[in-house]
């Protein structure tokens, strides 16, 4: 067994994840962090469909119900799509872009560490006397110091910490698509997952900070009595959704985008086509990207800004329709005369296009900034966003996973079930949300707990809690997928199942530490399927075969990710009876935190290499393994 | 990558971005600071929201003074010249030069924070603590942001000083100096807002 260099097979698996810097095992720890939160975040709704089921319910208290509806939506931005996505860009951009890590490894783990301890961090507040309960949007004065209790305090925190996690990838990914792309793979050849996942980590650069500053402000008013957003002192409470939002929208591009990307990968595939207007594509994105940022006042048209700031607002909105329109009709022209193949991953990313049209006529709807008082902050809203989120963003992931299972672990899903999930989850999916339109447009608020009974909402209501469920039992298929499919594997992993066009697709499976003997040499657009169709069907080299340098393992991430979490809980501990002063653990959080940082820049550590001879044995052994199926 | 750089004759031109791991930093480093400008951004928006909100304290006339925010601004102007002095000369692979001109870097960093502290002290002493008013906590937060980072700065390279003292110039630790010179005159720039939109509008009442 020479496949593993001799480094990893003297770790114990645990320390192995506690310690990696490998790109594709981050992605794995990223998944299953993702999977995690998700599942919990998934049950919370539940809990509150469960409670709006029947009029005037009274399964779960209001203010559990406030603190369950903030903790889902928080939780399901923050530490369940993202990751889910950030996955899927630590796995693939390395391997679409012909590189044998991403630009900065150490970084990458720090910051999965970062969001690791931080989303523990915001889950803790159960044990201390409440979650967060002010809704994920935390506004003003609802969030000070003066209304909620501790909760927010470990939502500042919380998020604090796992943003800057998201902010270190973000930067890290940008670095690794700028220098380290294989010869030939010019911008303009870049497989559209990786162009999304880069403006994905542009907005991130750009919104985290923003949000960075918001929570450091909405923190120290909490913890330190700071003046910026409470009448008395002179503050104002306007410059919080401000903040927010211009974070808040930028934040829902960097969720969507990749989720693009990945329809973007799955369609040309089971398309048996090229993309359509690949070029459009790539500017369509760089434009949503750019608009992106000046449209955040429309989620604040009810604030009374003023019909100028209105107007502007609105039609900016209103434009960023067009680029989105631009990739709805290069998705249906690439499907147009395709031969088509509607295995689960196509399912997903077929029905995608029509769910996130009805998300974006919503969303214009919503910008029309004189109607949007009529159904601003009722289900209407919530209707729209879910369309995006779970119609765009989940169908994206649950697409995109089985789509690149077989690269990640070696075997398919298995069809049948995977089938049975995507039609219980469609139709679940638009029995809960369509119908909330309706309700929205009827007149029920959202973020209530209770409601009367005979106001022409019971039969909705009822009918959105068993589709709730129906979604659930989807969730629930997929992982029974994940367990059956693990046992049913064949003896020999898959390589190529689904006739790839991207570069991953050429890689061995499981795919090496060093993922590319030599760097491949890019000659088109779908460089393996160029290939294909003009090659051999695999990649030329573009290199001679040679040592392969790596980086060295590190437990030092987890160290400083651990100390923020100290330092954070310190701070927190100001608002409990705790038995010890609460700066002695700040200290001791800082002090590990920076410590660590500090031995990170004195020791030198510059890796090792895989020697040449290894490498070759370690790629006989893979093409003979190939050779057997 | 770094072996592949031939350094028998000497350092290349440019050897912060000579390796693949220099010319990594260097980006990212970049897209980094691109980052902190929209936090410092956003520190700055808040302030200029609330620098009226001074329900009854202390105002901005009242207490900034002239002479000490230009000898503050002056020192760090000062240090940022000094640290381009350090690169050239670690550029043209003089050591001993680069640190001696780091070092002074540093002390002028040390100088600048003592005046801030100081700053600070007296204002407390005027009245204006940090829960005074929404001026005072907008000051203190975007002013103490920066303080923060003057800091950190002030950490790392001495850590760095320490850590490379006798080691020369390598493809290693350049790219580390020369980041941690570019982080500084981003402190730097920093501050020239602050004195523009902090200091001359308030005490001009802009
Ligand atoms: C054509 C594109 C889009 C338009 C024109 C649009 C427009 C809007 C508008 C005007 C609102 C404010 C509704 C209100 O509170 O009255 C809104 C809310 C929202 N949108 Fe969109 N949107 C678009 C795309 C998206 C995407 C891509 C996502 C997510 C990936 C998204 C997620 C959300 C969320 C989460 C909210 C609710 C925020 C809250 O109040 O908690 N939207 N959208
Ligand atoms: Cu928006």
């Amino acid at each position: 067994m020479v496949r593993e260099a001799a480094h990893t097979l003297k770790k114990s698996l645990l320390w192995d994840l506690l310690t990696t810097v490998d790109h594709k095992k981050i992605a794995i720890l990223y998944l299953i962090a993702g999977t995690l939160f998700f599942g919990k975040a998934g049950l919370m709704a539940i809990l509150i469909r469960i409670q709006l089921m029947i009029p005037e319910n009274t399964f779960v208290t209001g203010q559990t119900y406030n603190e369950l509806l903030s903790m889902h939506g928080t939780i399901m931005l923050f530490l369940a799509a993202t990751p889910l996505l950030f996955a899927f860009m630590n796995y693939l951009i390395p391997l679409q872009i012909g590189a044998r890590d991403v630009a900065f490894p150490f970084l990458n783990a720090l910051g999965f560490w970062f969001f690791f301890f931080g989303g523990i961090l915001l889950s803790l507040s159960w044990f201390f006397g409440g979650a967060p309960d002010a809704g994920w949007t935390a506004y003003v004065p609802l969030s000070s110091r003066d209304y909620a209790g501790i909760g927010l305090d470990f939502y500042v925190l919380g998020l604090q910490i796992s943003g800057f996690g998201t902010l270190i990838s973000g930067i890290n990914f940008i670095v690794t698509i700028i220098t380290m792309r294989a010869p030939g793979m010019t911008l303009l050849r870049m497989p559209l997952f990786c162009w999304n996942s880069f403006i994905t980590s542009i907005l991130i650069v750009f919104g985290f900070t923003p949000l960075a500053a918001g929570l450091a402000l909405l923190m120290l008013d909490r913890m330190f009595d700071g003046q910026f957003f409470l009448a008395a002192a002179g503050g104002n409470a306007v410059i919080w959704p401000h903040i927010f939002w211009i974070f808040g929208h930028p934040e829902v591009y960097i969720l969507v985008l990749p989720a693009f990307g990945m329809i973007s990968e799955i369609i040309p595939v089971f398309s048996k086509k090229r993309l359509f207007g690949y070029t459009a594509m790539v500017f369509a994105t760089i434009l949503i990207g750019f608009l992106g940022f000046m449209v955040w006042v429309h989620h604040m048209f009810t604030l009374n800004l003023g019909p100028i700031t209105n107007s502007i607002f609105a039609i900016l909105t209103m434009l960023i329709g067009v680029p989105t329109g631009i990739k709805i009709f290069n998705w249906l022209f690439t499907m147009w005369g395709g031969k088509l193949r509607f295995t689960t991953a196509m399912l997903c990313a077929s029905s995608f296009v029509p769910t996130f049209v009805l998300g974006g006529v919503t969303g214009i709807m919503l910008a029309m900034s004189p109607v949007t008082h009529l159904y601003h902050d009722t289900y209407f809203v919530v209707a729209h966003f879910h369309y995006i989120i779970l119609g765009g963003i989940v169908l994206g992931i649950l697409g995109a996973t089985y789509y690149w299972y077989p690269k990640m672990f070696g075997h398919c899903l298995n069809e049948t079930l995977g089938k049975w999930m995507f039609w219980i989850f469609y139709i679940g999916f638009h029995l809960t949300f369509f119908i909330q339109h309706i309700l929205g447009l009827i007149g029920m608020p959202r973020r209530v707990n209770v409601y009367l009974a005979d106001q022409g909402w019971d039969g909705m209501n009822l009918i959105s809690s068993i589709g709730a469920f129906m979604q659930g039992l989807a969730i629930i298929l997929l992982l029974i997928n994940v367990i059956y499919s693990a046992m049913k594997r064949p003896n020999h992993p898959v390589d190529d199942p689904w006739d790839g066009r991207a570069l991953e697709w050429a890689t061995h499976t499981p795919v090496p530490e060093y993922n590319f003997a030599q760097v491949p040499q890019v000659r088109s657009l779908d460089p393996l399927f160029y290939e294909k169709i003009h090659g051999d069907g695999t990649m030329k080299p573009s290199e001679p075969l040679a040592d392969i340098h790596m980086p060295n393992g590190s437990f030092l991430p987890f160290m400083i990710a651990l100390g923020s979490f100290i330092a954070g809980f310190g701070l927190i501990m100001k608002h409990m009876d705790a038995w010890i002063n609460p700066y002695i653990v700040v200290v001791l959080g800082l002090l590990v935190m920076f410590g660590s940082m500090a031995v990170r820049s004195w020791k030198e550590d510059h890796g090792y290499h895989i020697t040449k001879e290894n490498v070759e044995a370690m790629e006989r052994e893979a093409l003979a393994d190939e050779r057997n199926r | 990558m770094s072996e592949t750089v031939d350094v028998s004759k000497g350092l290349p031109a440019h050897p912060e971005r000579a390796t693949l791991e220099g010319k990594n930093k260097f980006v990212g480093f970049w897209v980094f600071l691109s980052g902190e400008v929209t936090m410092f951004a956003t520190f700055f928006g808040t302030y200029l929201g609330l620098r009226n909100g001074t329900a009854g304290g202390p105002e901005a006339a009242d207490l900034f003074h002239m002479p000490l925010v230009f000898i503050m601004t002056m020192i760090l102007l000062t240090s940022s010249l000094t640290s381009v002095i350090a690169i050239t000369a670690m550029k043209k692979n003089q050591f001993k030069k680069m640190k001696l001109w780091m070092w002074i870097t540093f002390f002028l960093g040390v100088a600048f924070l003592g005046f801030e502290i100081y700053e600070f002290v007296e204002y407390v002493h005027y009245g204006l603590g940090f829960s005074t008013s929404a001026f005072a906590s907008s000051f203190y937060s975007l002013v103490g942001l920066h303080g923060a980072h003057v800091v950190f700065g002030l950490g790392w390279v001495l850590l760095l000083l320490i850590r490379y003292n006798r080691a020369g110039i390598t493809l290693t630790n350049a790219p580390k100096f020369y980041m941690f010179s570019l982080y500084w005159h981003f402190i730097d720039v920093v501050w020239v807002f602050i004195f523009t939109v902090v200091y001359l509008m308030g005490i001009g009442g802009g």
